[in-house]
């Protein structure tokens, strides 16, 4: 009790003067997972279209496919990924293990599977909405996925929140690519874990605590965004 | 709303750039990182050297491995026979030693094992075995972890035939001490992490001193030769300042509550 | 100006896993009218009309066009039973067919509150579609078709889910685009509406043209037997 209690006021401490190295990790924690959404966005959203109305004899297959991939353990993506990035794997020459881009590639990886699941079924909901309206107005596939991912615009939202607390909290697989390497590849979430480690646990409360602030003022961010676009609209 | 993206995205680019230092990658030991010396060494070695070192802080094991991965520039270890054998491999251009610290028994303050005043360390374990108390190991492949599988060796035990009381963790020596805490058990561990060990509970330090316990940290460059990749002369830039008068006072000088931790023990450089 | 008409259609015929649905029809459209097709449930046609209209597939026959077929899909338009509203605004609705066809936010824009303004949907241009009422829905598809001056309007049952005054309204718009050149092709259930919008008429029993005919002699002096009853009211299989 008495832990949560001076994890609490450590936060709260840790927030209000600013304390330079929460400062520096939770901006890299921001950074590596809001990269990691807008990637796995434009991957995902476009892919979720295109299954949505293009008629494939593998359509099932590939709909399955995603479905499964959510399932997959992040760590071991994580341990792929490493093993791919080492400069003994075959993307070695890049050199980009234990670098945030390595992070942000292993999060993308885990997330774009979330993300096309969800926005897939709500795109596929709308296409049996607008099919005979638009086949009669004789338009493109272009027009068609551009005019189905405008209108379920708030479902996609949703979907990409689902793929930001995915990513926010993970831990395992850019600790392990990542290496946790204090000023270059430490976030919330491995900071946690080491100080937890180091029986520091009031620190990592605080960090928690910090952690958890931030992944609710993102959301409402983004929820008041997607409002004030427009008022009073669908 | 378009383009807020793209200027959001930008930013984000860019504040991932580079600073103007120079980088290196070493893998360290756990039980160096969480002595607390790298904080008081990595931004001396920043200001003399313009040289920003990177830490990967995980088990000698793993440090071996990445060290013949290529993925580091050095590394920093505790493990004469492991390091020996990076060296003959051809992974490791060399290896210097810096500086030594020592083991140290930790237990429940009650010392249910009577290992306190032990003659010695061989003999606090065997106190342990008989005793059947709970030990917790660090079971990861590292320095500290072969140290003691060789202690045991050394005292006739064989760890594989030990019953429930003994666990391994398989983490490195922060996690192995909350283990030891929680339960509460025994556990080895390098006096550095446990000076800086913020969750003692019960625990107390009960049996140190065997000259069995000193353990030796080497600095071991990279091999430029099998990975032409690695950023080798600025590896031996760093050697060159932790074998130097500067490292030495700083290491010699490093206390956790009026104790010295390290000893520094590098050869001349000529 | 591209000419549709005069169309043929030439023994179509529609199959669905090996049951015939419509057809064989032979048929002809010249440019003028509003042509009223009717018949009992299941004669087919709704799937006439996608046929003709392009968005069901000829299992057997082909339709022929004064221009070709895309072009002449290009001058169409259809309007559904149950409205289909896009989920955003009643001006964007309208906006929708011009911005795809590459026309101006600005004269796009201007041609939608004009139409508004004849559908009488003035002061819910700014309202979500999908929760104006049933009626105010089908003007609006109504409004949506006509945005793009088709030469051709299909419409499936329009009034079948309104009341008294929106049929009213619908039919009016219905005459006015009649009376601006629109060619219409509409099928009813309503003994009543096929009398004062039909030109001429289609009567469908069991998938085949049972009836073909100006609809005042339809009405007047119909020649089969099953016409005859269906236009007395009776069931007709």
């Amino acid at each position: 009790m008495v832990d949560i209690w001076s994890g609490m006021t450590q936060a709260f401490w840790l927030v209000f003067t600013f304390d330079a190295e929460l400062v520096e990790i939770a901006g890299r924690s921001l950074r590596v997972t809001l990269s990691a959404l807008a990637v796995a966005c434009l991957i995902a959203l476009p892919l979720a279209a295109l299954v949505a109305v293009k008629r494939f004899r593998a359509r099932r297959l590939v709909i399955a496919i995603l479905n499964a991939l959510m399932g997959l353990p992040p760590v071991v993506v994580g341990l792929i990924v490493y093993v791919v990035l080492s400069r003994s794997g075959p993307l070695g020459v890049f050199g980009l293990l234990f670098t945030p881009p390595a992070m942000i590639i292993a999060q993308v990886i885990i997330i774009v599977p979330l993300i096309a699941s969800i926005a897939h079924q709500s795109i596929r909901e709308l296409w049996q909405e607008y099919h005979d309206l638009l086949i009669s107005m004789n338009v493109t596939q272009g027009q068609k996925i551009r005019t189905l991912l405008w209108d379920s615009r708030r479902a996609l939202l949703t979907a990409a929140l689902a793929g930001f607390g995915r990513a926010i909290g993970e831990v395992g697989a850019i600790m392990i690519v990542g290496g946790n390497i204090d000023h270059a590849t430490r976030v919330l979430t491995t900071a946690i874990a080491l100080e937890t480690g180091k029986g520091e646990f009031a620190l990592a409360l605080a960090l928690g605590f910090v952690l958890i602030g931030l992944a609710v003022a993102v959301n409402l961010a983004i929820h008041w965004l997607g409002r004030t676009e427009r008022e009073g609209r669908w | 709303m378009k383009h807020w993206m793209i200027g959001a995205i930008s930013a984000l680019a860019m504040s991932s750039a580079a600073q103007a230092a120079d980088v290196m990658k070493m893998a360290v030991t756990t039980s160096f990182n969480n002595s607390g010396l790298a904080d008081v060494l990595l931004p001396e070695i920043a200001a003399d050297l313009d040289l920003d070192v990177q830490l990967l802080v995980v088990g000698t094991g793993q440090a071996i491995k990445l060290g013949e991965a290529g993925d580091v520039d050095a590394i920093l270890v505790h493990s004469r026979k492991a390091e020996e054998a990076f060296v003959e491999g051809g992974f490791g251009s060399h290896r210097t030693e810096i500086m030594y610290n020592d083991f140290v028994f930790i237990g429940p303050k009650d010392d249910p094992a009577g290992i306190e005043g032990s003659e010695a360390a061989t003999a606090a374990l065997g106190a342990i075995a008989e005793a059947e108390t709970a030990f917790v190991s660090r079971g990861d492949d590292s320095g500290t972890h072969k140290k003691e599988l060789s202690l045991w060796a050394e005292a006739g035990l064989d760890p594989a035939a030990f019953g429930d009381w003994y666990n391994a963790v398989g983490a490195g020596m922060g996690a192995a001490l909350n283990t030891a805490s929680g339960m509460p058990a025994y556990v080895m561990s390098d006096r550095a992490s446990w000076l800086n060990f913020g969750n003692k509970g019960d625990l107390a330090l009960l049996y140190a001193g065997d000259p069995v316990l000193f353990n030796q940290y080497a600095y071991l460059p990279v091999n430029p030769e099998m990975h032409g990749h690695v950023k080798n002369e600025l590896a031996l830039k760093l050697e060159d300042w932790l074998t130097s008068d500067r490292a030495k006072t700083l290491i010699n000088d490093y206390k956790i509550n009026g104790e010295t931790l390290f000893v520094f023990n590098a050869a001349e450089t000529e | 100006m591209t000419q549709l008409f005069p169309m043929q259609a030439k023994a179509i015929e529609s199959r669905r896993r090996g049951q015939r649905l419509v057809g064989p029809i032979d048929l002809t459209l010249d440019g003028q009218g509003a042509t009223v097709v009717m018949g009992p449930n299941g004669a087919g046609k709704t799937t006439l009309l996608q046929l003709l209209h392009g968005t069901a597939r000829l299992s057997a026959g082909e339709i022929e066009w004064a221009c070709s077929t895309e072009e002449a899909r290009h001058h169409q338009a259809f309007v559904f039973q149950r409205p289909v509203m896009l989920r955003r605004t009643v001006l964007e609705n309208l906006i929708y067919p011009l911005r795809l066809r590459g026309v101006s936010k600005a004269h796009a824009r201007k041609e939608a509150e004009e139409w508004a303004n004849r559908v009488g949907l003035e002061p819910l241009l700014g309202r979500a579609a999908p929760v104006l009422s049933g009626g105010e829905q089908q003007k609006l598809a109504l409004a949506r078709a006509l945005i793009c001056k088709p030469r051709l309007l299909f419409l499936d049952e329009p009034c079948a889910a309104l009341d008294g005054r929106a049929t009213r309204e619908i039919e009016a718009i219905l005459q006015s685009a009649k009376s601006t050149g629109t060619r219409l092709i509409l099928s009813t259930h309503d003994l009543g509406q096929a009398r004062r919008l039909a030109d001429d008429v289609l009567f469908l029993l069991g998938g085949r043209l049972h009836e073909a005919g100006p609809a005042n002699v339809f009405f007047n002096q119909p020649e089969t037997a099953e016409a005859q009853a269906f236009l007395r009211g009776d069931i007709v299989e």
